[in-house]
């Protein structure tokens, strides 16, 4: 058993032209963070949209609001990638299809498309389990301050119900950086696709991903890190019990 | 649009869809969530053992796995089986690792990492007096696990390790990067060769809003159960 | 000859200090009561007995044998010592059957026909037997309670401790489990019992502890304790809790 290492590979230059593999290795993790943030960033607003609606009175929007959950969940994200970049193109009237196809970065924009409708599904369990959390009494004591529905979400249930799921999302948070590594299935090159590029090139298979797995590892401390001081940013003093009971519920 | 849709074409292929892709898709979920529960409670026991370096190595372990796309682990086996296998049988060339059994060790070995942090929860959710009252009657540590402690975890997270499979069920359609004859890569060498990508994407696609669905529901109509069962 | 000896043991909590020095007997047949205000280290003082709780000082032996050196065979020591727990801890995943057997069977490898019917003689006694094919989550506290006793002498144990084994029940089951308490005690069992039931204590208890803040404060005969206690601290418990 022999393999030949050369951690001397990441200084060589890569055979696209663009600079050392090193440096690809680094372009692909600039591709990985930007489609996972504007990702993450869809998923948070439609998913705290979605949340909310299915904690409302009205049966039918709860129903929706299911409807769309069940939607993006229960379709792995490969086949959901698969469906927006080569299905979804085909069903638009033709010019706007071509217009779509031809667009630069296409895979680009599928993969954020799919991830943050994908985890959107997956953020908008949590806006609800938040909202659920708390007690009814919370509700109740603004009604009869003189609320209106509107006003009671904005000011007393989302406010606190963010501060609870906030662990939930850091993971989900993590989950859409790394559920963008997909998107090298529709052509993206970021990471793990440049590692596999380097592979593919040079040979050198292990230094490749060994990189790559540093790079994630790196990315996932970062995020880990930022949470925890928003945590600390936005912690409540004197309030732990609520939080305690969300994370026994899960 | 619809017009356009060509029903004949998965007509002619469901069944080979169904009864290769989806079946291989199936015993990779069956067996790697057996060996990923097995593999994870022992982690989790680790986890939650009093010797540090027990404990720290399995946590690193888990915490690294998790931190990683599954994409890439999937690579990283795929291409570095080879080296254990010959490391294990004393080879001086790397050997040839079948694609399933390749697939199957990486899955056990990722989503037990899944599996252990529910089994700790509910390791941990059981009262310490129960271990406790085991330990009393003169259990060993591990008969306290087996007989008192895991069956009752065991019972109290089936709901979520359930859901966990139905993330693995579709975790698996990612073996797609390494070519193996699941669903989806049979699915999309159909849709290359017939230049049916649309059909054949929509019958992927369905086929797994349905059985995912269906899953997800009998989890839901087992987690009422067992929530009236407890009182 | 004692059964359960404790040597000056010393237990620690990180800084907390949660047995200081604490040293006592409990010799064959006799009866014991541990008791004290809450916090004052009575439960975890009956857990070291059995080596559910570790000590960092001083020695326990039990039958002989020391509980906390590592060449002792600690689960074979456990089950000859039966313990009920404050809130029973009967398995709730197991019938009441396989409660009062499977440790007669995986530990004492008895095999199950024998082990069931010892299991069932013993619920009978507690008066229990119509309950046999239920589970612990159908049955009340005090029956529970009952049935984790019988489960502990299914084992044939030397010596039995109790952890406060009524304070979890409802008023009106205390009775149930302590006459069963206080027969096994006029048959002569050893005992040593952490409870806050005086009554029981005057009943049938050979010796009382009184416990404050991780010290055994009293160790008196139960006609000395309860006339004259020594200490200021036990005279003022025994007047709050005798207020009851």
């Amino acid at each position: 058993m022999k393999y030949n290492w050369n951690w001397g590979i990441f200084w060589e230059l890569s055979p696209d032209a663009t600079g050392t593999y090193l440096a690809t290795l680094f372009q692909g993790l600039r591709w990985t963070i930007a489609t996972g943030l504007s990702a993450w960033l869809m998923a948070l607003v439609l998913g705290s949209l979605i949340g909310t609606l299915r904690t409302v009175r009205n049966p039918t929007v709860v129903r929706l609001g299911d409807a769309y959950v069940e939607l993006f969940r229960n379709m792995p994200i490969l086949v959901q990638m698969f469906l927006w970049f080569f299905v979804v193109p085909e069903l638009l009237p033709t010019g706007l299809g071509t217009w779509v196809k031809q667009l630069p970065n296409s895979s680009f924009w599928t993969a954020v498309f799919a991830l943050g409708f994908f985890t959107s599904a997956r953020v908008a369990e949590q806006v609800k389990a938040g909202i659920r959390a708390q007690p009814r009494g919370q509700t109740m004591a603004a009604t009869a301050l003189g609320m209106t529905t509107a006003q009671t979400y904005r000011h007393v249930l989302l406010p606190m119900a963010f501060r609870l799921i906030l662990p939930p999302l850091t993971s989900e948070f993590m989950n859409v950086m790394k559920n963008s590594a997909v998107a090298l299935t529709i052509g993206l090159m970021e990471l793990t696709a440049r590692a596999r590029a380097m592979q593919e090139f040079s040979f050198q298979v292990f230094e490749a991903f060994t990189a790559a797995t540093l790079l994630y590892l790196a990315l996932n401390l970062a995020i880990v890190l930022f949470m925890r001081r928003l945590e600390r940013f936005v912690a409540v003093p004197g309030f732990t019990a609520a939080r305690d009971a969300v994370a026994a519920a899960h | 649009m619809l017009a356009h849709f060509d029903f004949d074409v998965i007509a002619r292929t469901w069944q080979v869809l169904l009864f290769q892709g989806l079946v291989f898709t199936l015993q990779v979920t069956a067996l790697s969530m057996l060996g990923g529960i097995v593999f994870g409670t022992l982690l989790a026991m680790m986890r939650l053992s009093s010797n540090m370096a027990l404990s720290r190595l399995a946590a690193g372990y888990v915490n690294a796995m998790r931190s990683l796309p599954l994409v890439l682990v999937i690579f990283w086996f795929y291409f570095l089986m080879p080296y254990i296998g010959a490391w294990v049988t004393g080879a001086s060339q790397p050997i040839r690792v079948g694609a399933f059994a390749s697939a199957l060790i990486t899955f056990i070995l990722f989503e037990a990492c899944f599996y252990c942090e529910i089994m700790r929860a509910g390791i941990q959710s059981i009262p310490r007096g129960q271990a406790n009252a085991g330990y009393a009657l003169g259990f060993t540590y591990w008969q306290v696990m087996a007989q008192i402690v895991l069956p009752q975890a065991f019972r109290n997270m089936l709901p979520v390790l359930l859901t966990q499979t139905i993330v693995l069920f579709q975790d698996v359609s990612l073996v797609y990067i390494i070519s193996l004859p699941d669903f989806v890569t049979l699915a999309s060498k159909i849709a290359q060769r017939d230049g049916r990508l649309v059909e054949m994407y929509v019958f992927v696609a369905l086929v797994y809003f349905v059985v995912c669905l269906t899953l997800s529901q009998v989890v839901k109509r087992l987690q009422t159960r067992l929530a009236v069962a407890t009182h | 000859m004692p059964m359960i000896e404790i040597h000056k043991i010393s237990k620690w909590y990180g800084s907390f200090q949660a047995l200081k020095e604490c040293s006592t007997k409990v010799n064959k047949g006799e009866v014991v009561v541990v008791c004290g205000p809450s916090g004052s280290g009575k439960s975890t003082l009956i857990k070291t007995v059995n080596a559910l709780e570790p000590i960092q000082q001083g020695e326990i032996l039990v039958d002989g044998y020391s509980v906390h050196d590592s060449r002792t065979n600690l689960p074979k020591l456990r089950s000859r010592i039966g313990m009920v727990f404050q809130n029973f801890e009967l398995f709730p995943h197991l019938s009441i059957t396989r409660n009062l057997a499977i440790a007669q069977m995986k530990v004492l490898g008895r095999n199950k026909d024998e082990a069931v019917e010892r299991g069932l003689k013993l619920l009978d006694r507690v008066g229990l037997s119509a309950h046999k094919d239920k589970y612990p989550g159908q049955l009340s506290g005090g029956q529970q309670q009952r049935v984790a006793i019988a489960r502990a002498l299914a084992m044939d144990p030397i010596a039995m401790l109790f952890d406060e084994p009524t304070s979890a029940l409802d008023p009106e089951m205390i009775n149930e489990v302590l006459d069963v308490m206080v027969e096994l005690a006029q048959e002569g069992m050893t005992m040593m019992v952490v409870t806050h039931e005086m009554g029981f204590a005057r009943r049938v208890a050979d010796r009382v502890i009184f416990m404050d803040a991780g010290e055994i404060v009293e160790d008196d005969s139960k006609e000395q304790f309860f006339s004259q206690p020594k200490s200021e601290r036990a005279r003022e418990f025994l007047s709050k809790i005798l207020l009851h």
